[in-house]
């Protein structure tokens, strides 16, 4: 089963796989294999360390033990409910809004504590989201870019010109939208809508960028262009994904991190996860036997 | 199968004859208004019933453009009163009441729509008029101040529910979008969440005008009624509605047919209040 993926995966890398437009990874040095952390070539931009969360008694995450290398996508992969989900959102802090959750343990963004050293606001700001639903809000395209930079304090109007066009233009969707700028964002369809959110987020110049399954509710075509968007989004941010669609983990991620029942089950670069994994589990997920 | 579509059939001519009373009682209602109000008004002729500044039914003179105003006026200063106050309660109980606060409040609210307008009145009369007196440079205290106060606060259950109601319809994912960029809760609530619950939040002020237009009772109360356009928020003022009441009971030929017309007058303008209504709501959809 697992050769099966990988002789996917091989002829992934010039042609469509689904529809999608398939990308790899250019730099290759990653193969090299230390011990238990086998990306070892990138420095970590943000760490997870002994961390236990918990839905008031609900026990949602065990002892994770985590690191997301700079410009680099990793990519949390396991069945519903495994807590990858819950994983991303404690990264920028979104599950302080679900009542009686409970961290224990350590989340570092560049070596501080993210949660203690780290202003709420300014951690949103440098780990940016996209969720699951494209979320523009009810407002002109440009007032949803302007959003986020109005936020932190830029009010002169060349200067928002500027990030609205540059922030399109990362996001690979400012063709598509420079004479639609006024117009309202929900008007757009759900492949833009979720560009767009790609754009809003990039607008604060983040550091990190959260994607939360963020092409589930999208069809092949919008999914390929953003798996091609986050693949050129990775030499400027270190990007994080949850994903249900294991060709996509195997099509943009360079590190992979599989998740059961609230454990870790196995973390290490994405060729190794899904052509030679350590765990029993792991193999069965990504060949598909069970999940 | 023909039981059950002769008990489908009696069913819907049951739920027919429901709607329609509904229906008849705006229609009749409306026939009655202009067909006893539209000949005085063709008597009296219609500019100067829209626009005369005099109304003195003893030597059969009706111009009601001091009603027209005054009915304007006290509706305009319930607004100023009553709207910034109940949006921003709205927003309060929406977003930023604590569930405890918010389960003393909001009884407290629906409390404040069940209170009979002669006890508004009677509190305006006690509480109100007697402070206006006292620290007013002029006047007796019944004024249009007094009854902008009052109504104001007479159309906050309206405008907070209504208000609340499409704060709360705002899907969580627009706060969670804002959050997620940095912003903090004022920001994500103001900039976020207020403007995409406008369309309702306007709703809930046209239905507040529409509410403290129509108002009777604690206006006469504490008005003043004076006929004659008000020179200062210290005067005495007439609305429409309390100059049906004032004079419907000893009314009688031209006069009577007056005040009638005085109600064809405010009838167009509760017409006109629900047409905006209906165009803001369409709008709201079709954003």
């Amino acid at each position: 089963m697992t050769e099966a993926l990988v002789e996917k995966k091989a002829s992934a890398q010039e042609v469509r796989v689904d529809g999608a437009i398939a990308y790899r990874p250019h730099v290759e040095v990653r193969h090299v294999n230390v011990g238990d952390s086998p990306v070892a070539d990138a420095p970590a931009k943000m760490g997870v360390h002994g961390l236990d969360l918990y839905y008031k008694d609900f026990h949602a995450l065990k002892n994770i033990e985590l690191d997301f290398p700079q410009n680099q996508v990793t990519a949390l992969i396991g069945p519903s409910g495994c807590g990858k989900s819950t994983l991303l959102k404690s990264l920028n802090r979104m599950n302080d809004l679900v009542e009686g959750c409970r961290i224990e343990g350590e989340i570092t963004l560049d070596g501080k504590n993210a949660y203690r050293d780290v202003d709420i606001n300014s951690l949103r700001r440098r780990v940016g989201m996209v969720f699951q639903q494209p979320n523009p809000f009810p407002m002109s395209v440009y007032d949803n870019i302007a959003f986020g930079p109005r936020t932190h304090g830029i009010k002169r109007r060349e200067d928002l010109d500027q990030i609205v066009e540059q922030s399109l233009r990362d996001a690979a969707i400012w063709d598509e939208l420079k004479d639609r700028l006024k117009k309202n964002a929900l008007g757009l369809s759900g492949g833009q809508q979720q560009r767009l959110c790609i754009a809003r987020a990039l607008a604060v110049r983040p550091e990190v960028l959260l994607m939360d399954e963020a092409t589930s509710a999208l069809d092949p075509i919008s999914t390929g262009k953003i798996e091609q968007l986050v693949g050129e989004l990775k030499s400027k941010y270190t990007v994080i994904m949850v994903t249900h669609n294991m060709l996509q983990a195997l099509r943009v991620s360079d590190k992979t991190a599989f998740f059961l029942l609230g454990e870790m089950v196995e973390a290490g670069s994405t060729d190794d996860i899904f052509t030679s994994p350590h765990d029993k589990r792991t193999e069965d997920y990504v060949s598909g036997r069970f999940g | 199968m023909a039981n059950l579509s002769i008990k489908e059939g009696v069913a819907k001519a049951f739920f027919m004859v429901a709607a329609g009373v509904s229906i008849l009682a705006v229609a009749l209602i409306c026939v009655f208004l202009f067909a006893n109000g539209v000949p005085a008004i063709a008597q009296i002729g219609l500019p100067d019933f829209l626009f005369g500044t005099t109304w003195r039914p003893g030597n059969d003179v009706y111009g009601i453009l001091p009603m027209i105003v005054g009915s304007v006026y006290v509706t305009a200063g319930a607004m100023i009163v009553g709207v910034p106050t109940g949006i921003l309660c709205a927003i309060f109980l929406s977003r930023f009441a604590s569930g405890r606060v918010a389960r003393v409040l909001k009884p407290g609210v629906e409390l404040l729509a069940g209170i009979p307008s002669v006890v508004y009145g009677f509190f305006g009369l006690v509480i109100i008029v007697p402070f206006i007196r006292a620290t007013a440079p002029v006047g007796n205290g019944l004024s249009l101040l007094a009854a902008a106060i009052i109504l104001g606060i007479m159309i906050l259950p309206t405008i907070i529910t209504v208000a609340q109601s499409s704060l709360d319809a705002v899907p969580r994912k627009y706060y969670e979008g804002a959050l997620a960029l940095g912003a903090d809760h004022e920001r994500a609530t103001f900039r976020v969440l207020v403007p995409a619950a406008a369309s309702g939040i306007v709703a809930a002020v046209v239905l507040g005008v529409g509410r403290a237009i129509g108002e009777t009772m604690a206006v006469i109360m504490i008005a003043g009624n004076q006929p004659v356009i008000p020179e200062s928020i210290f005067s005495g003022v007439r609305t429409m509605t309390a100059n049906i009441v004032l004079e419907m009971g000893y009314a009688a030929d031209l006069h009577r047919g007056a005040l009638i017309a005085t109600g064809v007058v405010l009838f167009v303008f509760i017409l006109l209040i629900t047409m905006l209504l209906n165009v803001i709501k369409r709008r709201g959809e079709v954003k």
